[in-house]
């Protein structure tokens, strides 16, 4: 009766003990080929962070640096600029910042570190386009008479007010994403970097 | 059946292997110090001041250096001149065809020179240890220079501050003329150390690629003993 | 448990209906009766399968990595050269992927070799299997094709220099030669165009054409059935079932063989990965760490060692003959050499299949192929000598008598009975 019965149980624990290994073995050779596909050395060089001079950018005044391949726009905005935020609080959809899109440090109603000076990813939320600097107010922009400057995305039209905030009813979900950023001096910033709780 | 067959194929193959080795220039036994850091990061510094103005070695990030005890703010205080990322590679900024003009070829780039120096003479960092300790002074070459190793060499000799000035003697064997920065064991071993780091940034991953082989045979051969256990389990049945 | 399993055979009796996987799997594998007395020598057919899933898998991964083209990058590098050395220090895990492909390559050659000399040994060409080793020797031809345009793409000096020779040989062809070898390349040099397309045959190609003859290949062979070590069928006992009485179900019998044979070779193959990736120079060679460089050949070159038997053939035909030059007689050889291998089904007129019975005379013209095969192949690596081409010329023509004088020696040689079942 039992010699039967116990070749099958021995043969059953050798068949699984020899199918958990050559699985954990399969699976842990899985692990390079995986990794191979995440970004190499040379794109993580591109993305080390970006040291910018901002002495030279007057008020009213954009640029524009490239971080990890993306558009990263630096704006110089005017005491009017700051003024039309408060006008554009009731239009967005977030207008709090509650959604994790900045940094802690950035979560106030300029969404910035300095009120005046406004660092965003360019990178429309919706799908991936660089929305176009609408900055003039009013109907010299073009899209309406009542607008306060902000940023309209070509693809599917969703708009931004100047602190980088989506108004409502727009394809875009969220507000603009805020990188990570720091002062070296009040001429230097960093981008890509900060220092924690700074 | 099998026996003769070795046997007949060893007959026909040991005189073949004897006729294979010829005599050349016999390249001396580079030290092996892969596994020492200090001797790494100096043979790094060696580099990055005596051969990195006119050799790129342009697929090795600064930041890879890393791999030999250096860390990132010790890279940049001590190792980059041209660039100020460390995360670029070590390029020159010297123009391909003003080397060119210079030289007569363009500088090659380092960055796996030890391991297209391997031949059945020696290995890499042996031809790399033996051509950099016999450079001579020989007036009748463009730069001055000329190296029994690589016999016509287009690069004059960087290191000669540190070495000295060798001429050919009657005999045909180098002997030291004037006295460089280093004394002669001195020399052979910041040459061993520069050696070992162009050694390691022929293939950054070599120590990696070993530790992780042992733990991969480990894992077979206790992989085997199950299935060799599992094979005779099943076989069994059959005999 | 009881639910959970009616649901997963409901499920399978809905695919049965429309695919046949239960029934695939009984045809190949659970009722597909191999003879019980396999060898060392029938390990090398499965790893053969497990080099070329390596090969696919890593292959994917490195081209999206590689890039063919031959132009400079800002250092003077050529990008495809760089683009080898970015997969070995920048990509995550390149370099062990690198090197499972370039072991990889020199691997399936030598399962490849062993399991063709295994046909050699048995006589598993022979009646009714001839399709079956004709699909191989074509997996064969496609293999060397594949390795060969695979070499090209790292664009060192090896690479270089290998294809601008092997190229130019088909400009020995009279008439159409040069223009053809000029076709071939897509340049008066080997270049850019020559790169871009041998990465195309490469990566997709040739790939194509060897998965499909590895189908054919299998699918023959279970029509059928397997040979074995006493060359004798094993489907002409069989009992009340119809089952072969020597035969016994590849699975899980030879399966959990097969795992075996499949972790020792992936132990060999980890020795060289991990500790000797150059394989002394003849897996990766030190002059195609050197870039690609067409003003300046290297002191000595060599194809890689898979090649290098017939190419020792190419080079021991030093003269004109019928008014034609050696170049040509050379090429001619060399292709022989390869394509002589599709006849030798009807080449052996042997009574019996398996060298454990057959007499003397084949068992020495077998040792003298096996000698003159392994000199060709070692004095391919080496530079060639007044002395070593001698050597190659005499290893030549035992290369070729082995086969033309087969139909003769083989009827004339000694056998012996063979058994009527399979025995240890």
């Amino acid at each position: 009766m039992a010699s039967g019965d116990k070749v099958d149980c021995g043969r059953r624990r050798l068949i699984v003990a020899t199918a958990a290994v050559g699985g954990i073995g399969a699976a842990v050779t899985v692990v390079p080929f995986v990794a191979s596909m995440m970004p190499s050395e040379r794109a993580k060089a591109a993305g080390a962070p970006v040291e910018v001079d901002i002495s030279k950018l007057a008020p009213g005044q954009m640029m524009t640096v490239e971080w990890r391949g993306k558009p990263v726009w630096i704006i110089n905005r005017t005491k009017d600029m700051l003024a039309s935020l408060k006008k554009t609080d009731d239009k967005v959809s977030d207008p709090n910042s509650d959604k994790p899109m900045q940094p802690a440090y950035c979560k106030n109603e300029a969404r910035s570190i300095k009120p005046e000076i406004f660092v965003a990813v360019g990178i429309c939320t919706h799908l991936g386009c660089s929305p176009t600097e609408k900055m003039k107010s009013g109907s010299d922009s073009g899209i309406a008479a009542d607008w306060p400057g902000g940023f309209i995305c070509p693809c599917h039209g969703s708009t931004f007010d100047l602190a980088g905030r989506v108004y409502k009813s727009k394809p875009a979900p969220d507000n603009l994403e805020i990188p990570p950023y720091m002062y070296l001096s009040d001429a230097k910033i960093v981008i890509g970097e900060d220092k924690k709780g700074a | 059946m099998k026996k003769l067959l070795l046997a007949l194929l060893a007959l026909i193959l040991v005189p073949l292997t004897v006729l294979a080795s010829e005599g050349e220039f016999h390249l001396d036994h580079a030290p092996d110090k892969s596994a020492d850091p200090a001797a790494l990061q100096n043979g790094a510094k060696l580099f990055v001041n005596y051969c990195l103005n006119c050799h790129s070695a342009s697929y090795m990030r600064y930041n890879r250096l890393r791999d030999i005890g250096l860390s990132d703010q010790q890279i940049k205080d001590n190792l980059m001149f041209t660039v100020d990322k460390v995360g670029e590679p070590m390029t020159i900024a010297m123009r391909r065809a003003d080397a060119k003009q210079w030289f007569g070829v363009a500088p090659p780039d380092l960055s796996v020179v030890a391991r297209s120096r391997t031949s059945e003479a020696g290995s890499g960092a042996d031809w790399l240890y033996s051509y950099l300790r016999n450079f001579y002074r020989d007036d009748s070459r463009p730069s001055g220079w000329n190296n029994l190793v690589f016999a016509n060499v287009a690069m004059p000799h960087a290191l000669w501050q540190l070495q000295g000035e060798q001429v050919m003697g009657e005999d045909h064997k180098l002997r030291l003329d004037k006295p460089g920065r280093l004394a002669p064991a001195e020399y052979d071993a910041a040459v061993a150390d520069l050696v070992a780091y162009l050694q390691y940034m022929g293939e950054p991953s070599a120590r990696t690629r070993k530790q992780l082989g042992i733990y991969v045979l480990l894992f077979l051969a206790v992989f085997f003993v199950l299935a060799y256990a599992l094979k005779r389990e099943f076989w069994k049945d059959i005999h | 448990m009881s639910a959970m399993t009616a649901k997963l055979q409901g499920l399978l009796d809905w695919v049965d209906e429309r695919f046949p996987a239960t029934s695939g799997w009984k045809a190949h594998l659970s009722e597909y009766y191999a003879p019980k007395n396999f060898n060392f020598w029938y390990f090398f057919g499965s790893l053969a399968l497990v080099v070329l899933v390596n090969q696919i898998l890593t292959g994917i991964l490195l081209t999206m990595h590689y890039k063919p083209d031959a132009t400079l990058n800002g250092s003077g590098v050529p990008v495809a050269f760089a683009s080898v050395e970015y997969i070995m220090r920048d990509v995550p895990w390149g370099w062990l992927i690198r090197y499972m492909h370039s072991t990889g390559a020199s691997a399936f050659f030598v399962v490849v070799y062993l399991h063709m000399f295994r046909g050699l040994l048995y006589g598993s060409h022979r009646k009714p299997r001839e399709l079956i080793w004709i699909f191989g020797m074509l997996i064969f031809l496609m293999l060397m094709a594949e390795a060969f345009f695979g070499y090209l793409l790292p664009w060192g000096q090896m690479s270089f220099w290998g294809a601008q020779v092997i190229v130019n040989m088909f400009s020995a062809i009279p008439l159409i030669g040069p223009d053809l070898s000029l076709w071939l390349r897509g340049d008066f040099v080997v270049g850019d165009a020559t790169l871009n397309r041998f990465f195309a045959f490469h990566v997709i190609a040739v790939p194509l054409v060897l998965v499909g003859l590895v189908a054919a290949h299998l699918i023959a062979l279970h029509e059928v059935g397997s040979n074995n070590p006493d060359g004798i069928e094993i489907k002409k006992n069989k009992d009340a079932k119809g089952i072969p009485l020597d035969g016994i179900p590849f699975h899980p019998y030879y399966t959990v063989k097969d795992i075996v044979g499949v972790v020792v070779f992936l132990m060999v193959c980890s020795v060289v990965i991990f500790f000797m990736p150059e394989g002394g120079g003849y897996f990766l060679e030190s002059n195609n760490f050197i870039p690609a460089n067409p003003f300046q050949t290297p002191a000595h070159i060599a194809p890689v060692w898979y090649f290098t038997p017939y190419y020792s053939v190419l080079r021991s035909i030093t003269y004109p003959l019928f008014g034609l030059e050696a170049k040509f007689w050379g090429v001619v050889g060399m292709g022989a050499a390869v394509v002589i291998f599709f006849l030798l089904p009807w080449l052996d007129r042997s009574p019996v299949k398996s060298i454990r019975y057959k007499g003397p005379v084949y068992k020495t013209a077998l040792a003298l192929f096996v000698i003159a095969f392994g000199t060709l192949g070692y004095l391919g690596v080496l530079p060639p000598t007044p002395v070593r081409t001698l050597v190659g010329q005499i290893c030549s023509v035992v290369y070729f008598a082995f086969f033309i004088l087969m139909p003769i020696y083989s009827k004339l040689d000694k056998c012996k009975q063979e058994p009527e079942r399979v025995t240890g």
